[in-house]
């Protein structure tokens, strides 16, 4: 079985982000970025899987631009056996990004697609349920612990949700997202980076897979949520009750 | 960083629950936070005000639960104990508060108890003085005033920052009175084409890193105290820390100094100067004994985008000395930080701290930490990995992680300032920071290790690009026989081999009269004169810095 990792490129955790002057987006030059957290804690399960047995080949997907290659590289040097870049400079929104990934889908056919729960840039958590739905599998998101079944081609999810734990049983081929419970993702070793540098990556675009990239949504402004303003001293209950009537509007 | 902080706020937490709960006196358990590293947050005054002299005393909480007499007792060589109060120093009158009143303000002139208390006390809570005063200046022209009439009065005075020194050269030895820089905290210049920085001596590290930040500046330091240290203190005692290996000392980035002995200002923004001698480099790593640093004139860096980190493991240290050269070579100019930590301290800090694994598969006898800042991300990576796998080839690394964001590298630094930590949950703790041919500095662990056996856990780890050692030795409690085991086996052998006593931490009142392993009398002596000129009375932190033999008259 083959297993599909979608992986995106991100402004890392760690920085503190700035919203560009003209508000179109946040300020992404000179910053550092890496592999979004739960698309690593996805390929790290991709990998466990492999490496028990259950899957010959871990292939890491990634859609941007040229600067995409490195993210692939980290994905090969945790351990995916081959990646596939998408490129292109234009920035997609999830319904593009999950066309995209069906076509891949189609023409690699996997028997498990692999995605974090959610991007740290955009917060959609969209992309893994429209992946699922375009190609007809089931899904299970936000998967805290997974277990295959390889006789009965299921697997089993717990998914978090807000009132605890739900438990899915899936027919592969399935979408699975996943959230931050279910692993820890492994460093890259000095050894794997070595054997990552042979491992092939493959350029493709939009045109090759065939997929109309046209969006509905346009991003019309980013802005920084407003300054959190500063409390007010009052004197008596009966400004309290005032302020809270006729200023703050909840009584 | 913050994080040290934060980390040991929540420390202070844990202990203090369990001093709460357990109220059962239990003669045999010696306090196992007396070495020092206890979180810098306070007892409150009255738990240990009520565990003196009852049998709280040998309750397992916060420290310093012993009387003060017993504490020295622990170190065994720590000389504070054979300090004798000099009767030239006049004692603190009403006049006095009277007169500082008037020239600060009433504000700014603290009887306070609970204040001074904190005051009185250094951050490992090994040293306590007496002071009844504590006085806060907001500039030059209020320092100056105040030591002008503790000079006329002959009234002993220890100038005091973040209060974050390892060797008790921040807090009052007697009664001196406590001239705090902390109101002083304004930033006062930046130039954004030299990158000097002016500012007061009260600002506090962190707080200049992130003003910097903003403007895409670096401070050339950076160290574990970063969250409570002015950046006057760091001046005074010429602070190391992790970005020395790359920027070098302060006594390269510091431009000027405002000093107050008797009003010295030297503040100047000038990267090159040769008029004269060079008096700032007296005052830079004289912790206060030549005068009081209110000005900081300093040369910043420009943020650098790209910073990679790489964690390895080594057979030997040998292989790590090997890799020390390879590095400095291959990675040169981008190199900004390379520590090394035993595979003793690796054991301890999995042992004693949560949410820490070893990044490195299998476990080694050394770790390194290797950091490289650069502006081209990609450029740096593959020459980091270049230089990793060519090593990884020749044998000298036997395995390796490199980081892929920030939350990787921030652990990866977890295990190596953690080891401080672990150290103090771990029991009795022996601090040593010496400077050492690199060739040489894990002799000396190996050869403590021997001498002492089974009686404790010897730990090096620390600055090796610097060659800097930090040696320290874990117990489960402090006992006489080891301390004797210790002292002066560790100077002497540092002597011999002309190595330093005290690599970045400074001399203060621990290390004052072991001077003379790492100088010569002559030396000292001239060292004496240069004090002599220009504190006469020798008011400026005494007992301190150099032994008291040289002032006795």
């Amino acid at each position: 079985m083959k297993i599909l990792v979608a992986v995106k490129r991100v402004v890392d955790y760690a920085v503190k982000i700035r919203v560009k002057p003209d508000k179109t987006g946040v300020d992404t030059q000179n910053v550092k970025m890496s592999m979004n957290p739960f698309c690593e804690i996805a390929l790290e399960e991709a990998l466990r899987i492999k490496e028990a047995g259950f899957a010959k080949e871990v292939v890491a997907v990634s859609i941007g631009p040229s600067q995409c290659v490195d993210t692939l590289r980290t994905g090969l040097a945790m351990g995916a056996d081959r990646g596939i870049h998408v490129e292109t400079n234009s920035s997609f929104l999830p319904l593009t990004i999950a066309k995209i990934l069906k076509s891949l889908a189609e023409f690699e056919n996997p028997g498990l697609i692999f995605l974090g729960k959610q991007a740290i840039d955009d917060d959609c958590n969209q992309t893994g349920q429209m992946v699922a739905a375009l190609l007809g599998w089931p899904q299970a998101t936000f998967a805290s612990k997974v277990v295959l079944d390889k006789d009965k081609h299921v697997a089993t999810v717990d998914r978090e949700v807000d009132g605890g734990l739900e438990t899915l049983c899936v027919d592969l081929p399935a979408v699975i997202t996943t959230d931050l419970r279910l692993n820890q993702p492994r460093y890259a070793s000095l050894p794997n980076i070595m054997k990552a540098k042979s491992k092939p990556i493959k350029k493709m675009t939009v045109q090759d897979l065939k997929v109309d990239v046209k969006s509905d949504i346009e991003i019309l402004q980013v802005t920084e949520p407003p300054q959190r303003k500063s409390g007010v001293m009052v004197s008596s209950v009966d400004e309290l009750i005032d302020k809270l009537r006729n200023e703050a509007h909840v009584v | 960083m913050m994080m040290q902080r934060l980390r040991r706020s929540e420390e202070f937490i844990r202990f203090g629950c369990e001093s709460l709960i357990n109220l059962r006196p239990n003669k045999n358990s010696v306090p196992r936070s007396v070495s020092g590293f206890v979180t810098h947050y306070d007892t409150k005054g009255k738990l240990f005000e009520s565990n003196v002299g009852n049998h709280y005393n040998t309750h397992r909480c916060l420290g310093r639960n012993l009387g003060m007499l017993q504490q020295y007792k622990c170190f065994g060589s720590s000389s504070a104990s054979q300090i004798e109060r000099k009767p030239l120093f006049s004692s603190l009158d009403s006049k006095d508060v009277s007169s500082f009143k008037e020239i600060l303000g009433d504000k700014n002139v603290v009887e306070d108890e609970e204040r001074l208390e904190t005051a009185n006390t250094d951050w490992m809570k090994k040293y306590k003085g007496s002071s009844k005063l504590m006085l806060l200046p907001k500039n030059t022209e209020e320092v100056s005033q105040i030591l002008q009439y503790c000079d006329s009065r002959r009234l002993a005075v220890v100038p005091q920052g973040g209060n974050t020194g390892l060797v008790g050269g921040s807090v009052p030895v007697f009664d001196e009175v406590i001239i705090n820089v902390g109101l002083m905290n304004k930033v006062l210049a930046f130039d954004e084409v030299s990158g000097v920085l002016v500012c007061e001596a009260g600002c506090i590290l962190e707080n200049l890193a992130t003003f910097l930040d903003t403007k895409g500046f670096i401070m050339p330091l950076d160290l574990g105290a970063k969250g409570s240290c002015h950046i006057g203190g760091n001046v005074s005692t010429n602070a190391g820390g992790l970005r020395l290996i790359r920027y070098g000392s302060l006594h390269g980035t510091v431009l000027a100094v405002t000093a107050n002995g008797n009003v010295l200002d030297m503040l100047g923004t000038l990267r090159k100067d040769n008029t004269g001698y060079d008096l700032k480099h007296l005052f830079i790593g004289s912790e206060g004994s030549l005068g009081i640093v209110t000005k900081v004139s300093i040369l910043t860096q420009p943020k650098l985008s790209s910073v990679n980190l790489a964690f390895i493991a080594c057979k030997d240290y040998l292989s790590c000395q090997k890799i020390l050269v390879e590095a400095k070579k291959n990675l040169g100019e981008i190199l900004s930080a390379f520590e090394f930590l035993d595979n003793n301290s690796m054991d301890l800090v999995l042992n004693h701290l949560d949410g820490v694994r070893n990044p490195v598969s299998s476990t080694e006898n050394f770790y390194i930490l290797i950091e490289t800042t650069g502006s081209d991300e990609t450029n740096d990576r593959e020459k980091l990995e270049a230089f990793l796998l060519k090593s990884l080839e020749k044998g000298l690394v036997s395995d390796g992680v490199i980081a892929q964001d920030i939350n990787q590298a921030s652990s990866f630094w977890r295990i190596r300032e953690g080891i401080t930590e672990a150290l103090q949950k771990a029991g009795a703790v022996y601090k040593y920071d010496l400077s050492l041919p690199v060739e040489e500095i894990y002799n000396i662990v190996n050869d403590l290790r021997r001498r002492l056996g089974e009686l404790a856990n010897v730990m090096g780890y620390g600055h090796l690009g610097d060659g800097n050692l930090h040696l320290n030795i874990s117990a489960a409690d402090y006992n006489d026989k080891l301390i004797g085991l210790i002292e002066p086996y560790v100077y002497e052998w540092t002597s011999k081999h002309r190595g330093s006593i005290s690599a970045e931490h400074g001399l203060g009142v621990m290390k004052a009269n072991e001077i003379f392993y790492s100088k010569s009398p002559e030396t000292v002596a001239i060292m004496a004169s240069i004090k002599k000129l220009l504190d006469p009375k020798g008011i400026l932190n005494p007992y301190k810095v150099l032994p008291h033999s040289l002032f006795s008259h």
